[in-house]
């Protein structure tokens, strides 16, 4: 029976990991994540986990412990947020190419300059090419159901990939909201124990990691580790259908919101969806067909499926919490616009680039895009592509 | 239909004024609503003006903006009125509650031609009483519970009763302070 | 090397057959690397004017100097670059240090 909690997103990832008992945590703090190692350093001192916890000397430090313990054999995980997540940039590639299934639970705020402790997606979207799948959270209860799925998805044999879990810092990460938490026997049945084939304490059949690459064989190696971001797509939806089972909450590549006849829809991460459904609500009485898609997977990039998600809509507004500086859109925008390309009616699609530095998102301001989705239906003109929302001119 | 209460909280970093909406949140959680409690965060620092804010629900909650029409406002510190628009966007239908000595009719002139409803209460008088020390952020939630009705009250004691108890685990002796701060500032809100 | 199937890893080696990250299945590989071919220059080991000091063993970057029993032998030149520390290293001229003839 699910047990119902009222908890912030940071407690609910806290609560996932002491449920998930990892033998190893080490961790650096950074605002807003710092309350994630903060209450599981609490649960190692009460003695509720086995989990060896590593104070360390800096993010780069922690995801460097992460890979070592990781190799090791033990499960691991971490949390950190933007500078902190920058930081561990390096170490990022490191984790990916040499295939070890740490998980790491990302909460998303803005990197400096200026400087800025609120949300936005810079941090992981920048990090959306390091060759770790990124899974995102509109609320505490994603935040948690990820966590666990993530564990599942990263160590799965055929992917063997580290997984980061998102959520907005602050908006999510520090409101306290209702979620439904799982007992702890079933997230361990759930998760079950890491059992990698090779790992460096493997006595049985010595290994070394980390090698040297030359050019002959440095390509192959990359080949092999897409392979493994493909083979992603059908484990995540295998863990998914298997985590319904458990709790009846249903989760895939995005979620589609009053899509079934949708002229105008909206593209989105994290916590805005839960403000774009009530605008659309809204806007369904009024007898606006409007939609909404809220990516969860960003990595690897569903492309297929939002072509078909999206084919039959006749305005798309791409709704990016970062920039990217091409001077073109963001990074959110380039990828579905791309997705889009082999569809036969090519919606008309417009970015927006919102909520920076902690930007506030209210329902009006998202009525205000679908608003000018229905301008370029009717006029049958796209106009400025690139747009910022709720911006002073 | 949902019916969702909107609540923003005034205080000053130091004052309990985010401890005091993840409390609401808290109980009004555990009498069977759907909640959200959160602080809006910037550089604060002690003494700076904050404001936390509070849904509560009948439905699955959300929206994940700021609260910028509340049905309720609770001003922690009396010094605020002066230089934060408290009852921007409050609703006429609604209410103010502030932590003062003054009764309603003496602060209405601060708070901007606001209309509706204005309470106050003495949480300073209230919490050195029951508490011996100056803590506004319990009797002001004891006060927000009775003025805005979001839940019964019989059951918000017997709720906060087991609230302290865990929260306070270590040092029961403050528990009973406690209640009787929201009990008192249940009885003396003036305006209701 | 060979990747964990036994298949032998070549510069042929498909994506497919390589190992994950490069991990590598076997241990002490890097004696089928014979870096003795590198050598332009090599050491000759002069027994009797060693005293056994044994202080030019550990300066080998290559582990090219086997002992046994106490007692350093002569050079094993399946890996010696010829790099010409352990001849400086000598503190009784008992290494010798001249242009190699393959």
């Amino acid at each position: 029976m699910a047990i119902r909690e009222s908890l912030s997103g940071n407690e609910a990832i806290a609560l996932a990991m002491k449920q998930i008992n990892p033998d190893v945590l080490p961790a650096f703090p950074i605002t807003p994540s710092t309350e994630i190692p903060q209450y599981f350093s609490q649960y190692v001192a009460d003695g509720l986990v086995d989990t060896e916890f590593v104070t360390v000397e800096s993010e780069h430090s922690a995801m460097s412990a992460c890979i070592g313990s990781q190799a090791a054999g033990a499960r691991t995980f971490t949390a950190t947020s933007s500078c902190g997540l920058a930081l561990m940039f390096e170490m990022l590639y490191v984790a990916a190419s040499s295939r070890l299934p740490i998980t790491i639970a990302c909460v998303n705020r803005a990197l400096t300059g200026p400087i800025n402790i609120n949300a936005d997606h810079s941090d992981t979207m920048g990090a959306r090419d390091s060759g770790w799948i990124q899974l995102y959270s509109e609320n505490n209860q994603e935040a948690y159901d990820n966590f666990i799925q993530a564990v599942r998805i990263g160590e799965h044999k055929d992917v063997m990939l580290p997984v980061m879990v998102c959520q907005d810092g602050f908006i999510t990460s520090h409101a306290v909201e209702n979620l439904e938490l799982l007992e702890d026997e079933v997230v361990k049945k759930f998760t079950g124990e890491y059992e990698p084939e090779d790992f460096l304490l493997n006595v049985q059949r010595p290994i070394a990691v980390g090698p040297y690459d030359t050019a002959n064989f440095y390509m192959e190696h990359k080949r092999q580790q897409a392979e493994a971001m493909s083979n992603a797509k059908k484990v995540i939806l295998e863990v998914a259908e298997a985590y319904k089972k458990l709790t009846g909450r249903n989760y895939g590549f995005f979620e589609e919101y009053r899509m079934e006849d949708a002229e105008a829809a909206l593209v989105i991460i994290n916590s805005t969806a839960g403000t774009a459904k009530e605008a659309i609500d809204k806007m369904r009485m009024e007898g606006k067909k409007v939609g909404l898609i809220k990516i969860r997977v960003f990595r690897p990039f569903p492309f297929d499926e939002i072509k078909s998600a999206l084919q039959n809509v006749t305005a798309i507004a791409v709704m990016d919490r970062c920039e990217g500086f091409s001077a073109a859109g963001g990074p959110l925008f380039v990828e579905v616009r791309s997705a889009m390309y082999d569809s036969l009616k090519r919606p008309s699609m417009v970015n927006y680039i919102y909520g920076l530095g902690g930007r506030d998102v209210r329902v009006e301001d998202i009525e205000t895009v679908y608003n000018d989705l229905f301008k370029i239906i009717e006029s049958e003109a796209v106009g400025q592509i690139y747009r910022y929302l709720s911006v002073r001119e | 239909m949902a019916k969702t209460v909107e609540i923003r909280w005034h205080g000053r970093g130091g004052q309990g004024a985010k401890t005091a909406s993840l409390l609401l949140a808290e109980v009004a959680f555990n009498a069977g609503n759907f909640v959200q409690g959160f602080p809006e965060y910037g550089p604060e620092r002690m003494g700076a003006p904050i404001t936390a804010y509070n849904r509560i629900s009948n439905e699955k909650i959300r929206v994940h903006s700021n609260i910028y029409e509340p049905d309720y406002v609770v001003v922690v510190d009396e010094t605020l009125l002066g230089s934060v628009d408290v009852t921007a966007g409050l609703k006429s239908s609604g209410a103010i509650i502030v932590n003062t000595e003054k009764l309603p009719a003496e602060i209405q002139g601060h708070l901007s031609g606001y209309m509706g409803k204005i309470c106050t209460i003495d949480a300073r008088k209230v919490s050195l009483e029951t508490l011996g020390k100056y803590f506004p952020n319990t009797p002001m939630l004891g006060a927000v519970v009775k003025v805005s009705g979001v839940m019964e009250e019989e059951k918000f004691l017997n709720d906060m009763k087991k609230s302290f108890a865990h929260k306070f685990a270590t040092k029961p002796e403050v528990i009973e302070g406690n209640i009787k701060a929201i009990e008192m500032s249940m009885k003396e809100v003036n305006g209701i | 090397m060979r990747n964990k199937q036994g298949k032998l890893i070549t510069s042929e080696i498909s994506w497919k057959d390589i190992t994950p990250g490069g991990m590598v299945f076997e241990s002490g590989s890097a004696r089928y690397f014979k870096t003795g071919d590198w050598r332009t220059m090599k050491p000759v080991f002069k027994a009797d004017q060693c005293k056994q000091c044994l202080l030019c063993v550990p300066t080998c970057p290559d582990s090219s100097i086997p002992v046994t029993a106490g007692k350093r032998e002569d050079f094993n030149f399946e890996h010696c670059k010829g790099c010409g520390i352990c001849a400086k290293a000598c503190p009784f001229d008992a290494i010798d240090f001249i242009k190699d003839q393959k």
